[in-house]
């Protein structure tokens, strides 16, 4: 479904991606792992053209959507993003929040989108807060908004970049239930992530960044268990 | 001291007259220097140099220049030029809305860059095109944070309009001088003025004040 060929980024003078090549397949769970720096997020921001890779390609369902030619947000109505910081709109409701895309982007009427957006935050556990604005809530209900935001455009694939790391330790596990949840619906889920448990639990594969190479690509058993590079050693013993 | 403040009783329906010309050209202006002010704001912030160069230029030279200078252009360099006889309230539309965009433009352009980078990208994730992204997300933010520049902007534009008494519109500053020269008797006419310039003002903050207040309550 995802496929990158040798992807490059340079900021500068900075090679912050050094040709990333990989292939994730729908339905398919991964997570992608590294030290600060190097370049995780840069690589999932290309995957939706937040970033344009320098060099490279991506395809998309066999599309290349690094191509001039393609309309970028053809491609970002089907890939859905998830940031650390939320980014809800804050002078939205987070009903507003979750109905305004689908209505300004895919032309949905006000009511259809109402019951999917309804739907949607019942999924994450959030209708009692729909008329409530986003700074009346916490970072995981935050979050959990943002994800259900992401999902009313009925994406075939989901990013998330830290999705719990600004959370207070004790709303972490709200946000990874739901993203649990998610998995198990069949989603096509791309995560950067510090939650190692997390990865272990749900992924189907882990790509280990390091320096803007793509370092290591196992399931998640073998790469936890038995990293085969010093690096990935290395960083595992720092972080577990 | 020779003050006598009946005196200017007669005239006072006169002077008073003044506070709708008064209010009415600073409305009209504000109105036009907001909208041409947005337009040049996102000039600004478009990646697209020549719009932007436009729209710096534009800014330099109406902040670089008197405000009266540009009003003496527009009510009477142009008509030389152009041959057409344009009226002094249009010029002090045109000098003051033109003015008053180029300072305005700067603190929208201010406001949408204090938008959080976020909400852009947030956006942009979720395909929504551009124009429709600062319709609906940026710039009711921006808006929202700038308001007490752009009510600021709005209460210097009300005292500067008195300078459109050099060009014979009939706001209350001519008016008053007006008055002021049928009586032989300056101070009172313009003390009278005055007065009535300091009220608007200081309605002007209070109401400024007021939607400030409401706004930080909603956060
Ligand atoms: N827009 C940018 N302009 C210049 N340099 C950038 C930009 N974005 C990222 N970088 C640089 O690219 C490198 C990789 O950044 P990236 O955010 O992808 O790392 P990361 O792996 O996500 O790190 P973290 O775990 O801290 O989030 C860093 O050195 C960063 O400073
Ligand atoms: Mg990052």
């Amino acid at each position: 479904m995802i496929k990158t060929e040798n992807i490059k980024k340079v900021f500068g003078k900075n090679e912050v991606l050094k040709g990333i090549s990989t292939t994730i397949d729908k339905g398919e769970v991964v997570t992608v792992i590294g030290p600060s720096g190097s370049g995780k997020s840069t690589f999932l921001r290309c995957l939706n053209l937040l970033e344009e890779p320098t060099s490279g390609h991506i395809y998309i369902n066999g599309e290349a959507i690094t191509d001039r030619a393609v309309n970028k947000m053809e491609v970002r109505k089907n890939i859905g993003m998830v940031f650390q910081h939320f980014h809800l709109f804050p002078h939205m409701t987070v009903l507003e929040n979750v109905t305004y895309a689908p209505q300004k982007v895919k032309g949905m009427s006000k009511k259809e989108a109402e019951q999917t957006g309804k739907n949607l935050l019942a999924r994450v556990g959030m209708t009692d807060k729909e008329k409530a604005y986003p700074n009346r809530l916490s970072g995981g209900q935050k979050q959990r908004v943002a994800i259900a935001r992401a999902l009313a455009m009925e994406p075939e694939m989901m990013l998330f970049d830290e999705p719990t790391s600004a959370l207070d330790p004790e709303m972490v596990k709200e946000v990874l239930d739901v993203m649990k949840g998610l998995a198990e619906t069949g989603m096509t889920m791309v995560i950067v992530t510090h939650e190692m448990n997390f990865a272990k639990e749900v992924a189907d594969r882990v790509l280990f960044l390091d320096e803007g190479v793509l370092m290591e690509e196992t399931d998640p058993i073998t790469f936890f268990s038995n990293p085969s590079t010093t690096r990935a050693q290395r960083f595992l013993k720092k972080v577990l | 001291m020779n003050l006598d403040f009946s005196q200017i009783v007669p005239y006072i329906p006169f002077i008073l007259e003044g506070i709708g010309a008064t209010l009415k050209f600073v409305s009209v202006s504000i109105l036009a220097g907001f909208i041409l002010g947005t337009i040049l704001a996102i000039f600004k912030i478009t990646g697209f140099w020549p719009l932007k160069l436009f729209a710096d230029v534009y800014t330099s030279i109406f902040r670089g220049t008197p405000l009266i200078l540009q009003l003496m252009i527009i009510y009477l360099a142009i008509p030389q030029l152009t041959g057409y006889d344009i009226s002094a309230f249009l010029s002090a539309v045109l000098a003051f809305g033109l003015n008053s965009a180029a300072y305005i433009s700067e603190i929208i352009r201010a406001g949408i860059m204090a938008v959080d980078k976020g909400q852009t990208e947030a956006a942009k994730a979720l395909g929504v095109p551009y124009r429709t992204m600062m319709l609906h997300i940026i710039l009711p933010q921006a808006f929202k944070n700038i308001l007490p520049a752009l009510m600021n902007e709005f209460i210097t534009l009300t005292k500067e309009s008195a300078l459109v008494s050099t060009i014979g519109y009939l706001d209350l500053m001519r008016r008053a001088q007006i008055a002021g020269a049928d009586l032989y008797r300056n101070f009172e006419p313009l003390f009278f003025a005055g007065v009535i310039y300091w009220v608007m003002v200081t309605i002007l903050t209070l109401i400024g004040r007021y939607v400030e207040r409401r706004m930080r309550q909603s956060d």
